[in-house]
């Protein structure tokens, strides 16, 4: 636009003024700034604000001039670096040169340009995304042409005004000066700075919310605020006015940089910080440098090489002082003297060729080491970036790699440590059910939208959110429209309203109090993201016409109702009174049914959706005054008295109004049902029947895992509301305890209540969260949810994500202070060992036989295998809430917390902090010595996935934040199965192999040179020719692996995702253990006796020159460790070209230059060897011998002792039909799979000694899987069984029957509801668990276990009838384990199809027994018992 | 201008990158493409190594190294060695006074006669070599020592060798020709043979100085200065000898004014430095008789007539001589032979133990892999 003038102006606004900054003490704690405006541009001079930053940001590390000193220093940073450096230069030492100098530096510079090439790469991208952020427009005021100009980013100073409009992201941080929002508001969005997608409110600046219109020219104050810091949450300071008044600037007056105007038209502000000091910026720290545990574990080998070099060149110096020792005075006539013509004595030539040994052997530290494994990463950053199964669709964002260091950590990891919202699930929340007045009204339609299909098909059609598209049950639909109709007629015939039907009454109130009693505002998409003002004087109210149009059927979906809708609203637009605002009256009418809601939390909004589809719609909210559409009563206009705010104390909000029909004063209240419910005051019987019945409802919703609200209302005379007012405004009003006194107040008003109803609202899970989650265990991950939310939400979400199991118990920790909390953990450590650990330890056939029973167990056997950790994870969930985790995390205290929250197999911390959360993962991280995964996609998660190993994003939905602190980011949260599974098994065993074979190449080759010390006088020489040994690293030996390293795959990404416990040979570090190093080490050594002493002997005593030796030698040491890499790998892609490239490279080498090279000259050897008969017998008989060990050893390995990944393997050679039945029939329990094969618990790898002492025990159990199937048949008893029945808990509870059966028939009858033609949805209903896919439990859905609910006072909370039931459940339920371990038992080779229909038999006969209600042990124990005979003799 | 701008941005929960790229048709899928390398799916064969997979592979090469190293022994079998030691170490031997006073110093030669028996005949090319024991040539200063430019004739490198020659690079302020610990410690015995006829008379036996070194550093490694011409002398005139020699460089082959200077084939031989310790170096050929009837080396009494000029007790080093006739696989050698003939047992050994381990627990595996 005017961008030409605006640069020019720009330019010259730079240099300005004549302001002198005083440098008093003061302000250099605080930043004054100035407008701009104030000063002339044209004349140079002091601008108070010139000495801040500018807009401009530049993120690179380096410029064109700076980049090689800085680059280069920052890779001398690296210790390996420095290392090769000194190597190279040592060379240039006359007395120790061991090559040509200029040759040695050849590596060494070779692998510092490729890194700063990638270096140079990654500042140019970096470059590019600064240049395009500071190529963004903005308005700002310039001084010359007095009006709004638009500029780049980069250009705005502090102290320029600018003009924000609706959807801009904001380019800096600005004071709000105006607004044109009525109430002087402004909306932003900051989901890019914390992830929250609700609309914050911003104030304009006090001293100016009079102002209608602001004109720059009549700015003339200055703001003093503080220095630049990154709190986020914090911004204080004063504006100065020309009079000499103050007011004060709060961080409501601040809008961030980064965040996104909504709803507001227009907004004007002055830039208080810009560029790098605004606070997103200070906010975004560059990631920090990870280094993978794979790394470590390398580098303490690489420690270890550095031991074996010098202990080699210490072995050769004395070698080689010896040596010469013997020799004496007379000097034989092959030992030089030094170039002085000086004799050496044999000590100092000892310690001089220390030091050429040290570079002899150099290549045994692994030069290209580092830069292979950086080549490496970098592919395999790659292709997960190519994924095609990583990439979403929807927000067309493919899965991002941040951090390319780590991708081998992705493979390894054990803990999961994940957020709830937004990340779990969608963070949508969408109406399910609600009951009124004791009536449930399922909303069976929604219940079906919910399928993944259904969801998606809405989605890509309508791109609407899915929390609106609600469709309404019909019984309430009728209600409802009976209700409104019956209200209408009353009305018409002025009749009191009082006298409908109290459950209408019930019904109408419900609505409106889910319709009003929030803090929503309405907005309407077509347009700017505005509020939508329509004021409704509220005396007007009778005028209104009716609406005469029957109501829509009830069937049809929202947009046809609205569809149909529509001419009712022209029509009574047409003959509406209401006069004023007409231009957004009219935008209304058009856009009514297009309303958005914009809410503080999801809920809410989902609750107003939910009301709009019965036609009750929110239209308008002012501060005193609510609007609200009613079918056939038109526009209700509700006198907004008092809103009492949720907060979480008091866990509810109330809203108090005056009711334009009944004219009385009404509370409405809306909260969690534990709290609303001891303030109802049951009236009369029927009054406590429904309150009955309500709970039970709630159960049922809480069971569902929906987050259940409860709501009432309450009916306030004249005199009571007065008499409350009065206090309640003193309380306002008071200056000391103050907050007190408002929470007293509310809660005088808040008793009493009536209750109204109940909804129950869905947080929909992901899609794929719980299949993810149940794969994700089976891979041996333990995964813990942290979440900020409230328990009863987070429970009812694990339970939905099937991250608690309805079997398991619960414990809930929820203390009150550190003593109660140290007494809970103690009890519940005590009651843990007592329930679970009753086995006598000593015993250790015993306690393996417990282990490997949890093992084959389908529930809990996958995550106890994987764990690490001497404690067993039992089938417990710890809940523990905020404070109580405060407590916990005290020093005195974690080591007990970790003891009881890893013998659990789910974790749920609930109203957690962001700091509690990253202390969490900080303390299981470095004392269980874990690797961590943290995921979130929140702000709140940012310090979680800063702390982690590995820190995850979920980008999309929420905010940049958490992706930007990140390593990766993900769309949504199922990718994190196949990122893991996948992709990180591959990274980490492509690596692990990469660097072992590393060590080992290196090893192997220098050992042939070492060997040779012994027969050259310990004089350093080397048979291999120094140009071969140079690159024999980078260029030989370098390509194939890095091919390996980047395209190997050991096992194909199918069977690695149905085969979830290969991951295990990640988290246990089978590709890499110390040991495999050494034995690395041992072959090395082996193989390099082997290929120096064929040749030796083949050619010893002839009259062979060293190099006409010594080629022979290095090409057999090239063929031995080519074919050593053939047989780790486990995909040959075609890369044997390099045995071509070597000969190529050696015949042009030996044929180009008779004369150069020197010392070793070389010439025509090649070509003279390739004519030599004994060079091929050579090149055959040694790379066989040499390789004979290990390829015995691989067969007998892949035979007797096959690890999982080696089934993996064998599993993906079958044809893919078979393939697949074979994992479905396997219901890929690894110890099923074991059992195919032979039982090798003996033989198992030679890791026992390696094993940290907190592994064993999983050892164990992960090895011996087979074996204690045997026993498992022997015994089909689960222990387990036996031992929860004998728990407290579940002898206590017997007379419950009736609950459980009542749930029981609910399921069956939901089941019914859930198709037309019940009776084969019934079936599938039942069937569905045994298919082996999902491997679910027969009830999908399931109320919550059976807690264990360790209060803080000590005592035992008496348990509600849910928890009774769940108790009695539990009882029930350990049949199931036993019925699926039978699954385990059976061969499944010997007829899958018999062990089919057997499968069916069972759960025929779980469902029978569970619709019986009451279960007879024995009976069916002894039923399975025959059964597992059975299937053991098919 | 806002409405339009609005547009671009409608949705929220969108990226801003996703958003800000204009209207939804003109957005770039970022779907990765779905190519067989970038999904990782490229073909390969993917071996998987178990007792039934490689037990083939041990049998076959059990099978075919064996007979290898049957025929490899048999054929160093055929090749005729004869071996003698001349250092003089015992009493006995004929050399030990010239070994007992010889030294770099000495002016005079010393000469000794060994006398030996052939037991068996030597037929075709017989090749004599000498041989050194604990003679390190392969010491690291050592194989530096030398200058390939100077060897390659290059004028210039002549007069000023390059300083890995040091300490052997000048003497009395001369550059030497040739420079370096290699050429000064040259191998200067001569070794004469003769045939003693049973009936009393002393044959010499014709030895062949040339074609001895490989034919490319005869040809093109090795020079003279100003290329092979008869006055070698002037070419050399402002070098010296190494300090060890008797004579210059150019009068090391009177006979043959073609084999003097740097392509002296036993100069040549001798600047190839041997890889190990003990080796032998060529030395001359006894060419077949041309009748093809007689032997070479017919058996009998032979006497080596030795001109001892190399002192190698300094560093107990030994001396032999070596006559050694020559097969297509070179000098006599078992080992390789006996090397393929273990490998291969092994192999076959462990193929046998494989197939145990096969049929005990292989089973269960193959049906695995087929269930039905």
């Amino acid at each position: 636009m005017a961008r030409e003038t605006g640069e020019s102006g720009e330019t010259k606004s730079t240099k300005v003024k004549k302001h002198k900054r005083r440098k008093s003490k003061k302000e250099s704690k605080t930043r004054t700034v100035h407008a701009n405006i104030l000063y002339d541009h044209t004349k140079g001079g002091d601008n108070p604000n010139r000495h801040y930053a500018n807009n401009k940001i530049k993120t690179t590390k380096y410029t064109l001039l700076s980049f090689l000193p800085k680059n280069l220093f920052e890779q001398f940073h690296r210790f390996a670096n420095v290392y090769f450096v000194f190597i190279a230069l040592l060379n240039f030492v006359p007395v120790v040169n061991a090559f040509q100098p200029e040759l040695a530096l050849a590596p060494v510079v070779f692998i510092l340009s490729v890194t700063a090439i990638k270096d140079l790469w990654e500042d140019y991208r970096r470059h590019r995304s600064d240049k395009e952020i500071n190529h963004m427009d903005c308005l700002v005021y310039s001084r010359n042409e007095k009006q709004y100009v638009e500029k780049y980013w980069k250009e705005l100073r502090v102290g320029d005004f600018i003009r924000l409009r609706c959807n801009e992201i904001l380019p800096a941080d600005v004071l709000l000066l105006s607004s044109s929002d009525p109430d002087r508001l402004c909306h932003i969005e900051t989901a890019t700075l914390d992830g929250e997608t609700n609309l914050k409110q911003r104030q304009v600046v006090r001293s100016f919310i009079d102002l209608v219109s602001f004109d720059p020219f009549k700015y003339n104050s200055v703001i003093e605020c503080e220095k630049p810091n990154n709190d986020l949450n914090r911004f204080r300071g004063y504006i100065i006015h020309r009079s000499g008044r103050r007011d004060g600037l709060y961080k409501d007056n601040l809008l961030l940089r980064g965040c996104t105007i909504r709803n507001t038209e227009e907004a004007v502000g002055i830039v208080i910080y810009a560029g790098h000091e605004t606070k997103a910026m200070l906010n975004n720290n560059g990631p920090r440098y990870k280094r993978s545990k794979l790394e470590r574990q390398m580098n303490v080998d690489v420690f270890w090489c550095v031991v074996i070099l010098l202990v080699m060149c210490l072995f050769s110096a004395i070698g080689h002082g010896l040596w010469m020792f013997q020799y004496g005075d007379k000097r034989p006539v092959f030992d030089v003297l030094s170039p002085e013509g000086t004799d050496l004595s044999p000590v100092v030539s000892a310690i001089y060729l220390f030091l050429t040994m040290i570079i002899v052997f150099q290549v045994l530290i692994p030069i290209s080491l580092f830069v292979s494994i950086e080549i490496v990463k970098i592919c395999q950053v790659y292709f997960i970036h190519q994924d095609m199964e990583l990439y979403d669709e929807e927000t067309d964002s493919h899965l991002q790699c941040r951090a390319l260091n780590i991708t081998e950590d992705l493979g390894q990891m054990q803990y999961i440590f994940s957020d709830k919202t937004g990340t779990l699930t969608e963070n949508k929340m969408v109406f399910r059910r609600c009951t009124v007045a004791g009536v449930e009204y399922s909303h069976d339609a929604n219940e079906h939208q919910i399928s993944p299909s259904h969801r998606e098909q809405s989605r890509s059609q309508t791109g609407q959110h899915s929390e609106k598209d609600i469709t309404p049950d019909p019984q309430l639909m009728d209600k409802v429209n009976e209700c409104s109709s019956q209200m209408e007629f009353m009305r018409f015939h002025s009749q009191p309203l009082n006298q409908i039907p109290p459950d209408l009454c019930d019904i109408f109130d419900f609505f409106i109090a889910l319709t009003i009693c929030n803090t929503v505002v309405v907005s309407s998409p077509n347009q700017p993201r505005q509020k939508v003002v329509v004021y409704y004087p509220p005396g007007q109210l009778g005028n209104f016409l009716e609406d005469l149009l029957s109501s829509p059927s009830a069937e049809s979906t929202l947009t046809k109702l609205n569809e149909e809708k529509r001419p009712e609203h022209d029509l009574q637009h047409a003959f509406s009174p209401t006069p004023p605002n007409f231009e957004k009256t009219k935008a209304l009418a058009q856009d009514e049914c297009e309303l958005r809601y914009e809410a503080e939390s999801p809920d809410e909004a989902a609750l107003v959706y939910a009301a709009r589809a019965y036609k009750c719609a929110l239209v308008g909210r002012l501060p005193d005054q609510v609007t609200v559409e009613l079918p056939h009563l038109g526009k209700l206009s509700f006198e907004l008295l008092h809103t009492l705010g949720f907060d979480s104390t008091r866990k509810r909000m109330s809203v108090v109004v005056k009711h334009p029909l009944t004219e009385q004063i009404t509370v409405y209240s809306k909260g969690a049902d534990s709290v609303i419910m001891d303030l109802i005051r049951p009236a009369t019987v029927g009054c406590l029947k429904i309150l009955y019945k309500t709970q039970n409802y709630l159960n049922l919703y809480a069971a569902d895992g929906l987050r259940t609200l409860c709501i009432a209302k309450k009916v306030l005379s004249k005199e009571e509301y007065a008499s409350w007012l009065q206090h309640h405004l003193e309380a306002e009003t008071a200056i000391q305890r103050r907050e007190e006194l408002l929470f007293e107040s509310a809660l005088r008003l808040e008793t009493n209540l009536q209750l109204l109803g109940a909804t129950g609202i869905e947080d929909r899970l992901q899609d794929g969260v719980p299949e993810t989650i149940a794969s994700l265990r089976k891979a041996g991950l333990q995964i813990w949810v942290l979440t900020g939310d409230k328990q009863e939400t987070a429970i009812n979400i694990a339970y939905a994500c099937k991250l608690l199991d309805p079997e398991e118990e619960i414990i809930t920790l929820n203390a009150d202070s550190q003593e109660a909390c140290a007494v809970l953990l103690e009890n519940s450590l005590h009651y843990i060992q007592a329930k679970f650990l009753c086995n006598p330890r000593p015993d250790p056939q015993a306690a393996r036989d417990y282990a490997g029973i949890h093992f084959s167990s389908p529930v809990c056997s996958p995550a106890s295998s994987g764990h690490s950790s001497p404690f067993l994870v039992h089938r417990l969930g710890l809940v523990i809430d905020g404070r109580t985790l405060a407590y916990a995390l005290d020093k005195s205290l974690e080591d007990k917390f970790l003891a009881v929250a890893r013998s659990c197999r789910s974790v749920l911390c609930c109203r957690s902090t962001p700091l509690q959360k990253s202390m969490v993962v900080k303390l299981v991280r470095n004392k269980l010595k874990v690797m961590t995964l943290a995921i979130g996609d929140g702000a709140n998660d940012v310090s979680m996935i800063q702390v982690a190993d590995v820190g995850v994003g979920i980008s999309g939905q929420e905010g940049m934040q958490a992706v930007m602190a990140s390593d990766f980011a993900l769309p949504r949260f199922r990718y994190l199965q196949k990122l893991l599974l996948v992709h990180g098994h591959w990274c980490y065993s492509r690596l692990a192999n990469m660097i072992l074979y590393f060590f080992y190449k290196n090893a192997m080759f220098v050992a042939l040179i070492f060997w040779y010390q012994f027969y050259c006088g310990f004089s350093g020489s080397a048979m291999v020719d120094q140009w071969y040994l140079i690159f024999f690293n980078l260029m030989f030996s370098a390509f194939p692996q890095l091919i390996t390293g980047t395209l190997d795959k050991d096992v194909s990404a199918e069977t690695l995702q149905e085969l979830p416990q290969l991951y295990m040979n990640g988290q246990n570090s089978e590709e890499y253990k110390p040991y495999m190093f050494w034995m690395n080490m041992i072959d090395a050594f082996y193989q390099s006796l082997i290929c120096f002493f064929i040749p030796y002997f083949a050619y010893v005593d002839s009259d062979v020159d060293l190099f006409t030796w010594g080629t022979p030698i290095t090409t057999l040491a090239l063929f031995t460790i080519l074919l050593h890499l053939g047989i780790e790998t486990k995909t040959w892609v075609s890369l044997y070209n390099i045995i071509a490239l070597f000969f190529t490279v050696a015949l042009c080498y030996n044929a180009s230059c008779p004369t150069c090279f020197s010392p070793s000259n070389t010439y025509w050897i090649m070509q003279k060897l390739l004519g030599d008969p004994i060079f091929y017998l050579l090149c055959v008989v040694t790379p066989i011998a040499a390789l004979l060990p290990r390829y015995f050893y691989r067969a007998c390995q892949g035979t007797l002792f096959p690890n999982p990944v080696h089934m993996g393997r064998q599993l993906d050679k079958l044809p893919v039909d078979m393939r697949r039945i074979f994992l479905s029939q396997s219901q890929m329990k690894l110890g099923s799979l074991g059992s195919l094969f032979a039982p090798r618990a003996p033989f198992f790898p030679l890791c026992g000694p390696f094993q940290k002492d907190y592994r064993p025990r999983v050892k164990q159990t992960h090895m011996s899987g087979t074996k204690q199937k045997e026993k498992a048949i022997a015994n089909p008893i689960p222990s387990k069984s036996m031992e929860m029945r004998d728990t407290p808990l579940s002898s206590k509870n017997s007379d419950n029957h009736i609950t459980l059966n009542f749930r029981m028939q609910e399921e069956v009858q939901s089941c019914r509801q859930g198709s037309d033609s019940p009776l084969p949805e019934n079936l599938h209903c039942v069937k569905e668990p045994s298919s082996p896919i999902t491997g679910t439990l027969p009830y999908t859905k399931d109320t919550p276990g059976s807690r264990t609910i360790l209060d803080s006072t000590g005592l035992e909370a008496p348990l509600s009838p849910t928890d009774l039931c769940q108790v009695e459940l539990l009882t029930s339920t350990p049949l199931l384990p036993q019925t699926e371990s039978m699954q385990l038992m059976s061969p499944p080779r010997s007829c899958f199809l018999g062990q089919k229909l057997d499968d069916e038999d069972h759960s025929n006969q779980k469902s029978l027994l569970k619709q019986a209600g009451d279960v007879d042990h024995t009976h069916s124990t002894s039923c399975l018992q025959e059964h597992s005979l059975k299937t053991t003799f098919l | 201008m806002m409405a339009s701008s609005y547009n671009a941005k409608d949705e929220d929960g969108h990226l801003p990158g996703s958003v800000g790229s204009g209207g939804p048709g003109a957005v770039k899928s970022k779907k990765p493409d779905n190519t067989a390398f970038k999904q990782q799916r490229l073909p390969a064969w993917q071996p998987i190594l178990t007792a039934g997979t490689v037990l083939p592979a041990f049998f076959m090469i059990g099978l075919i190294f064996i007979p290898i190293g049957i025929g490899l022994l048999v054929t160093s079998n055929n090749i005729k060695e004869f071996e003698i030691d001349y250092t003089g170490v015992d009493m006995s031997s004929p050399c030990f006074s010239c070994s007992q006073n010889y030294s770099w110093n000495s002016t005079s030669a010393c000469t000794c006669s060994v006398p030996f028996t052939l037991d068996q005949p030597f037929e075709s090319n017989v090749f004599m070599y000498y041989g050194l024991s604990n003679f390190y040539q392969n010491h690291r200063r050592y194989v530096k020592s030398r200058d390939d430019s100077q060897l390659n004739g290059d004028k210039s490198s002549l007069l000023n060798p390059s300083k890995e020659c040091e300490p052997y690079r000048t003497s009395d302020k001369k550059s030497i020709a040739p420079c370096g610990a290699i050429a000064n410690s040259l191998f200067n015995d001569t070794l004469e043979l003769f045939y003693n006829h049973p009936n009393g008379s002393k044959i010499t036996i014709h030895l062949e100085k040339t074609g001895i070194a490989w034919w490319t550093d005869k040809h093109v490694k090795f020079r003279n200065p100003g290329g092979n011409n008869n006055n070698l002398s002037s070419v050399f005139r402002d070098t010296s000898k190494p300090v060890n020699w008797h004579k210059p460089v150019y009068e090391l082959d009177p006979s043959d004014p073609d084999n003097n200077g740097f392509v002296n084939e036993d100069f040549i031989v001798w600047m190839r430095t041997a890889a190990l310790p003990t080796f032998r170096k060529l030395y001359r050929i006894i060419q077949k008789k041309k009748d093809n009837m007689t032997p070479t080396l017919p058996p009998g009494n032979y006497s080596l007539e030795v001109t001892y000029n190399y002192p190698v007790r300094s560093f107990d080093g030994r001396k032999r001589m070596i006559l050694s006739t020559i097969s297509w696989m070179g000098g006599k050698n078992p080992f390789l032979g006996i090397a393929y003939i273990t490998v291969g047992s092994v192999c076959f050994f462990l193929g046998v133990v494989l197939l145990i381990i096969h049929h005990k627990y292989g089973n269960r595996n193959n049906s695995a892999d087929i269930p039905n």
